[in-house]
């Protein structure tokens, strides 16, 4: 389908797929095994200055914004869904910097980030604060000219290799959410150190870690917003992400489809291609045409984020749950259509499979998604 | 630095479809690439540019289509690009096609290095390169793996050369000419900024009239190589394959090569 996108949408869109193609596709399997952190590809991506597709000319990026991310994740996931969450977490611990930084801010952390010269990474779950993202336990206490950092958070994406992390506090636990604030913290500030590496199912080229502050001291210059609005900030950011993940769902779900249509080609039973076989047939007709639909969603709310758009919470929240829960349906049935090699390590569908499940957890579960679209259609109805 | 490095515009290897009746090359609807060893020198003389400073101009002879393969060598990061394009061009072989490129060169003027892929995959002559340094009156290193050193204050330039048996170390003076082998380097990605460069740059275009040239040297009639006979070679006839032991297998041999011999 044409989707009538720019010139330089068109440009982000085929260097991200040549990338995947020719420097990723072939490296995927092994960071899968090995779960080593993909440095090399991000140094391709940086000099590629695909880095920088969502953030301003003005602070080193090319000037696009949700549908430059959304275009590049999607290309990148079809080689990798794990290797291109380093691009797409990256831009989830920019949000908060590029929505609610100060100008100071933005000059001194968005260029090293749009340049691909550092990483970045968003911290606001811990062991027990997920979904209930109220219930953050780790503080930071104002003490003159600067703030105490102590807790531990879990599951960061980008945790250790990133050098700029955005990080939900809170300075009054006794207000619960409105009690929060968020920080910006640098890599190899005294007090803050990296706990263990998570060993995961999918997107094992991606890095999981825990962020541990014991006394950590940051500048009060650091903190991004206002006190007590750490929350907030935290909310507009996912609205802002959440089409990068339902980007990466969409990409992981037409790379299993690819893979997919050229072994029902190849495969041949009972003295033909399994291609030629109806059943075949319309199941490879319901997947692209699911891909397609969560393509379409995307796409327009990715639009729709880029003009501007206020209220943005329930789209956003739509095209994330429509697109993993696409991907996780999809990928399962493009395993089916390998049928006993799709489930053998040594062909690459069954990571797709691995991969399409984190989709449907991370950046809010996909049940904390039907709460905010449920949530936001009764406030629409009622007002 | 100047750089100068001549590139060529050919049909995609991987799509290649030979007309049965003519048994030439079917070049309509056939997609066309920068030949895969001027990447290398594309790439070489970036990374030069970026060492020592100076500017990259990419220079092909071609129909205008070859355009397209000068904004893709901006985009992977060439400064300038000119393309000499003229219908009194048409039919060149080497000899005519490195006179004329030559002659372009001159009319740049500044150059200190010339880089060039070792040869094209459509004609594979590997004669354009040398042809222009020898119409320049210019030394000349071919198949070079390795630059070295390159000292400005001095003018040299100091590379290793591919040999059938291994590699040869050379000192040239500046300016020279070199033609560069894909083991150099891996030639880089483009980047965004370079692709939106290079819409919007605009390309040299030089004809006839532009250069200095002698209207009897170029074109078909410049060009003293005449194509008798285009033909594809009859396929290998399978060799002999002896089986058994090593014991049966030499005598076998023996007798086979006496039998020859008789």
């Amino acid at each position: 389908m044409d989707y009538l996108l720019t010139e330089e949408q068109i440009m982000v869109r085929d260097l991200a797929r040549q990338i995947a193609k020719e420097k990723i596709k072939p490296v995927a399997a092994q960071y899968d095994v090995d779960g080593t952190f993909p440095w090399d590809i991000v140094k391709i991506l940086a000099d590629s200055d695909l880095c920088g597709i969502y953030i301003d000319e003005k602070y080193g990026g090319t000037g696009g914004g949700s549908m430059e991310l959304v275009l590049a994740t999607e290309e990148l996931s079809k080689a990798c869904g794990g290797i291109s969450l380093a691009l797409a977490a990256t831009a989830l611990g920019t949000y908060p910097i590029l929505l609610f930084g100060t100008e100071a801010q933005k000059e001194k952390y968005l260029p090293d980030i749009a340049k691909g010269k550092k990483l970045a990474a968003f911290a606001i779950t811990e062991a027990g604060a997920g979904s209930d993202a109220s219930a953050v336990a780790t503080t930071a206490d104002k003490k003159g000219d600067h703030y105490v950092l102590n807790g531990t958070k879990q599951w960061i994406t980008n945790g250790g290799e990133a050098d700029t992390y955005t990080v939900v506090a809170s300075v009054d636990r006794r207000k619960g959410a409105r009690g929060a604030a968020t920080f910006i913290v640098e890599k190899g500030t005294p007090g803050f150190e990296f706990g263990k590496k998570e060993d995961k199912m999918g997107i094992r080229a991606s890095a999981t870690r825990e962020l541990v502050f014991t006394d950590c001291k940051i500048p009060k210059e650091n903190l991004l917003g206002k006190e007590g609005g750490g929350f907030i900030v935290a909310m507009k950011t996912f609205d802002q992400s959440r089409p990068g993940v339902a980007a990466q769902a969409l990409g992981i779900a037409q790379g299993a489809l690819d893979l997919t249509v050229e072994y029902v080609k190849e495969r041949k039973q009972f003295g033909k291609s399994v291609s030629s076989f109806q059943g075949v047939q319309f199941m490879l007709a319901d997947i692209a045409t699911e891909i397609e639909a969560a393509r379409a969603l995307i796409y327009a709310t990715a639009r729709m984020l880029d003009s501007g758009a206020k209220k943005v919470a329930k789209d956003s929240a739509i095209a994330k749950l429509f697109a993993s829960d696409m991907a996780m349906k999809v990928t399962v049935d493009c395993v089916q259509l390998f049928g006993g090699y799709g489930y053998m390590r040594d062909y690459p569908i069954e990571k797709y499979m691995r991969d399409a499940k984190i989709t449907q957890i991370y950046e809010g579960t996909n049940q904390i998604q039907r709460s905010i679209i449920a949530l936001n259609l009764l406030k629409e109805k009622t007002s | 630095m100047n750089i100068v490095i001549c590139i060529k515009q050919v049909p995609d290897t991987t799509d290649v479809r030979i007309d049965p009746e003519t048994n030439t090359l079917i070049r309509s609807g056939v997609v066309c690439i920068i030949n895969p060893f001027d990447m290398y020198a594309i790439e070489e003389g970036i990374r030069l540019k970026e060492k020592f400073g100076g500017k990259v101009i990419i220079l092909t002879m071609g129909p205008p289509q070859a355009e397209d393969a000068l904004r893709e060598a901006i985009s992977l990061g060439a400064d300038e690009a000119i393309l000499v394009s003229d219908r009194a061009f048409a039919g060149s072989d080497t000899w005519a096609t490195s006179y004329t490129l030559s002659k372009a060169i001159n009319k740049i003027g500044d150059c200190d290095l010339i880089i060039c892929g070792k040869q094209a995959i459509d004609g594979d002559t590997a004669q354009v390169g040398p042809g222009i340094s020898a119409h320049l009156d210019m030394p000349q290193v071919a198949y070079v793996k390795r630059i070295e050193e390159v000292d400005g204050s001095k003018k040299i330039m100091r590379v290793e050369r591919m040999t059938e048996e291994g590699y040869e170390i050379i000192e040239s003076p500046l300016p020279c000419l070199i033609t560069v082998v894909k083991e150099i380097n891996e030639p880089r990605l483009p980047s965004l900024k370079g692709k939106m460069r290079s819409k919007k740059i605009e390309i040299k275009k030089w004809g006839a009239k532009d250069l200095d040239v002698d209207p009897a040297l170029i074109g078909l009639n410049g060009s003293p190589t005449k194509v008798v006979r285009i033909f594809t070679p009859p396929p290998r006839k399978k060799g002999q394959i002896l089986e058994g032991d090593a014991k049966e297998i030499s005598i076998k041999l023996v007798e086979l090569l006496k039998g020859d011999i008789t």
